[in-house]
């Protein structure tokens, strides 16, 4: 037989190697210039604590929910109802705690419970009747949307008691303000900054031990540099509003879990398979009906924690909460590098899209752009942001 | 008679493989002229060239069609001369009707507003013509099979047809349809219109046709004249598979052990069509180290058994029974038939075998993930071991075990799906056209990778489409046709005529 050529990868250079992965960084270095843009254009607003503690409570919701879309997106779906489910779940919290007083756990707890069990209607005529996500959940959307009027009556349902409105408003409780610093807050902010590093040295090890290629050291070093100056520059300013949000806590534990299950676990690489290629992840063994039912499950159980998140903010419920909420959440995916084809999309892309259009929205808000060109210019960015995307993966 | 068609030279590349080389093909006007040859000896092919779906320049040699030298550039080409090509799988709209179907390209009408009056009323003389006692209203899904071969000629006549070609028009007509088809064609005839009829059912061939063509592996092997002579079957039989068998296959002495796997009566209904039996009643066994070939034609249930077999993932209404080592199992599942120790390599591995957009590594664990994880935790660098150890056994050339699967030629994409199989760890392999679209080198390696894994113990089928592949690996070739198994032959007794005799005397029969 002829012999083997295996030509061996040419060692890419700094630059090289910053073009090949361009996909990967290139919307961490969007939303970094974005920031930097409204920073400058705002005379630095953007970053003030109160600010930045505003943009993080403001986008939770949307950030949670973009968590569970892109996992729906993943698998080839999508999820139009979230906006409706979220809503409608609000409401069913008021009523329950306002109106019957039941106490905030086991209510919050029967809310979950409610968004899964929608997650799991939808996603059965999804995944076992293969009628198509969008129709499925454009009818959920009109449902819960309704049964939410139905259940408000067409009324705000408010106040809520005041441990159910700490989940938005409340911070974690600092045990040594000293000097008016609230220093254990910071210190869990670095400690979490000194762990993102040190599980990138590890990794970066074990690479190395099995002779992979990683990526070059100086690229590697800036990374972890920046990676640790951001999030300590951030925790500063935040805590120093008034500590760090329960929310963010919240947030920061769900992204980190989704990324986990998505990249390192078996569940995850099921995922993208059942997206990537549904007959042949079918024909490997993987019950590609049961992971589409369980991503709309998860789905429905994410809208409702966003649905408490808001209403809790908001410390009300409305017949207007959470109209809009799915196309922003769609949106957060798609500008993060999620495919409208399925199989491609990372938990982290979402997230950073969710906080592109968060800090947008901020931004020209600040600057006092009309809400009418607000919405042009988020409409245009995420074209651009696709557009990008496809014209990347075409060279 | 003069000759409508005289196509001279033809030879068609795709990239590194010749289709075909220097055909020709002369048609009569007025004469049915039939074009046989095995699945691959390039019928379709040049079908395609004639028709203008290859167009001019993309082909070597001349056409000349009514007397002049013709460049076609697509069907539209060729439809304005009156050459209409039927396809085998019918190119109508089921939800229009009949009438809806006939005059879809060109319906008469003004200034894009259809006339439906005319529409109906010249749809009705068509099918009056060609036999279908329907109304021109009829939707189309509504009307069977046969019917439907109907309303596409009936199509074809709306286009002033002067040349018709059928590609295996009867393959899915019963006798009684198929007979009026045929019958039709010979109408056509004294009518002055000639047919180019592909068929594989060589009673119908020599029933009709006043001149025959037969292709083998790209080449005009020759043409036959029914008119002067009568035609024997066997005389085409022998032509069509007549070639030599040369040292395309290593060199392989087979331990064979005990039998590893056996089903019986496996029946299978077509998942669309309930009561259509796709495969019927077929009982079949594997030796460990035997390599068994499962020889026919396209379409003659091969792949429905194979798939149906490995967790149901065809057909419905499955009935029939599986033993892995003399112990039944069950198979209802593709992850208990993964459990149960059967894999099977499909034959589209684009559509069912890779996710191209992933790289090799992830393809490659796909099936077993369980096998690089630890409580459902992946470990990479185990993951990275397992993708580079298979990358070295199977000489799947490629920059690194990262690279995307989609960008990899078509037999080291069939290196990465047998991979996957392997490292599932499977007793018994179903390997469908495990060498389909891969070129000669790489297929070599594909032989040796089995015979690798019949040494190894493991039970090995093999089905092909192509003799010399069956001839040259299998200890043991079974022939189906039309869902059941028809023929057995050992090694030693296996011969391509035999095997084509034993498809086409089936066929035969009703």
């Amino acid at each position: 037989m002829s012999d083997i050529s295996v030509t061996p990868i040419a060692k890419p250079g700094q630059s090289g190697f910053l073009k090949a992965n361009l996909r990967q960084y290139g919307m961490l270095l969007s939303l970094f210039a974005i920031m930097l843009f409204f920073e400058v254009a705002t005379n630095g607003t953007l970053l003030r604590p109160l600010n930045l503690t505003n943009l993080v409570l403001q986008n939770s919701y949307i950030a949670v929910m973009a968590l569970g879309m892109l996992l729906v997106i993943v698998t080839g779906h999508i999820d139009l109802s979230v906006g409706s489910v979220a809503g409608f779940i609000g409401a069913l919290a008021a009523v329950m705690m306002v109106q019957y007083q039941i106490p905030f756990v086991p209510a919050a707890l029967a809310c979950l419970l409610a968004g899964g069990l929608i997650g799991a209607a939808q996603g059965y005529w999804v995944a076992y009747f293969k009628i198509p996500s969008f129709i499925v959940t454009l009818a959920g959307m009109l449902v819960f949307r309704g049964l939410m009027l139905a259940v408000l009556s067409g009324q705000s349902v408010g106040p809520f008691p005041v441990s159910f409105q700490r989940l938005s408003s409340g911070f974690l409780p600092d045990l040594s303000e000293a000097g008016g610093f609230r220093w254990s807050s910071m210190l869990l902010g670095v400690l979490l900054a000194l762990a993102l590093v040190y599980a990138n040295v590890r990794n970066r090890a074990r690479r190395e031990k099995h002779g992979v290629e990683a990526e070059p050291f100086g690229f590697f070093a800036a990374k972890n540099a920046l990676v640790l100056a951001a999030v300590c520059g951030l925790t500063y300013q935040i805590v120093s509003y008034r500590g760090l949000p329960n929310v963010l806590v919240i947030m920061a534990v769900l992204i980190a879990l989704y990324a986990f299950v998505t990249t390192r676990t078996t569940v995850g690489r099921q995922i993208y398979a059942v997206g990537g290629n549904e007959k042949a992840a079918k024909l490997s063994g993987i019950g590609t009906e049961r992971l589409t039912f369980l991503t709309f499950v998860n789905m429905g159980v994410l809208a409702a924690l966003a649905g408490l998140i808001f209403a809790a903010r908001l410390n009300t419920a409305t017949p207007k909460a959470g109209v809009g909420f799915e196309l922003d959440t769609i949106a957060a995916c798609f500008i993060g590098g999620a495919s409208a084809y399925g199989g491609v999309g990372q938990v982290t892309g979402a997230i950073i899209g969710a906080f592109i259009m968060g800090v947008m929205n901020n931004g020209m808000s600040i600057l006092g752009i009309g809400i009418d060109y607000q919405q042009v210019i988020k409409g245009l960015v995420l074209l651009g942001a696709v557009c990008a995307d496809v014209y990347n993966q075409k060279r | 008679m003069a000759d409508i068609l005289d196509m001279r030279g033809i030879t068609k590349r795709f990239g590194p493989v010749t289709a075909l080389r220097d055909v020709n093909l002369t048609v009569r006007a007025g004469e049915i002229h039939a074009l046989v040859g095995e699945n691959g000896a390039g019928k379709s092919t040049l079908m395609k060239v004639l028709s203008g779906v290859y167009p001019a320049g993309s082909y070597e040699g001349s056409i000349v069609y009514d007397g002049e030298v013709r460049h076609f550039r697509g069907i539209n080409d060729t439809e304005a001369l009156g050459m209409v090509i039927i396809h085998q799988e019918l190119a109508l709209i089921p939800l229009l009707s009949i009438a809806e179907n006939i005059f879809l390209a060109n319906p008469p009408g003004r200034f894009g507003v259809i006339d439906r009056d005319a529409v109906h009323a010249r749809a009705k003389a068509l099918l009056a013509k060609v036999g279908l006692h329907e109304s021109p209203d009829t939707l189309v899904t509504d009307i069977g099979v046969g019917k439907q071969q109907l309303v596409e000629i009936a199509k074809a006549l709306s286009k002033q047809v002067r040349l018709l070609i059928l590609d295996e028009p009867t393959a899915s007509l019963n006798e009684r349809d198929s007979a009026a088809l045929l019958d039709l064609l010979v109408e056509f005839r004294a009518g002055g219109i000639a047919s180019i009829l592909i068929s594989h059912k060589l009673n119908e061939v020599t029933r009709v046709a006043d001149r025959v063509t037969v292709l083998r592996d790209g080449r005009t092997v020759e043409t036959v004249d029914c008119r002067t002579a009568p035609i024997e079957e066997d005389h085409i039989i022998r032509r069509m598979v007549d070639r030599d068998l040369d040292s395309r296959f290593p060199d392989h002495a087979p331990q064979i052990g005990e039998e590893v796997f056996r089903v019986e009566d496996w029946s299978v209904d077509h998942p669309q069509h309930p009561g259509r039996q796709v495969v019927r009643g077929v009982s079949f066994h594997v030796r460990r180290g035997e390599i068994v070939g499962i020889a026919g034609l396209m379409g003659a249930g091969r792949t429905e058994f194979a798939m149906s077999v490995f967790g149901r993932s065809y057909g419905r209404d499955i009935r029939g029974r599986a033993f892995m080592d003399g112990k039944p199992v069950d198979l209802s599942t593709v992850p208990r038939a993964i459990a149960a120790g059967l894999a099977y390599v499909t034959e589209d591995r684009k559509q069912l075998g890779l996710i191209l957009g992933e790289d090799i590594r992830k393809n490659v664990t796909l099936a077993n993930l369980g096998g690089v994880s630890r409580s459902t935790v992946i470990d990479d660098m185990r993951e990275l071991a397992v993708a580079d150890d298979y990358r070295g056994r199977m000489r799947i050339r490629c920059s690194s075990v990262y690279q995307e699967s989609g960008n990899l030629s078509g037999g080291n994409q069939q290196k990465v799906v047998l991979s996957k199989w392997l490292f599932s760890g499977p007793e018994v392999l179903i390997l469908d056209e495990p060498t389909r679209g891969i070129d000669v080198g790489a297929k070599y390696e594909i032989y040796q990778i089995i015979n690798a894994l019949a040494d190894s113990g493991k039970g090995v089928v093999v089905i092909s489409s192509e003799m010399p592949e069956l001839l040259g690996l299998c200890d043991r070739i079974c022939v189906m046709n039309e869902g059941a198994f028809v023929g057995e032959f050992s090694r030693a007794e296996a011969s391509q005529e035999k095997i084509m005799r034993s498809i086409m005397r089936k066929a035969e029969q009703p």
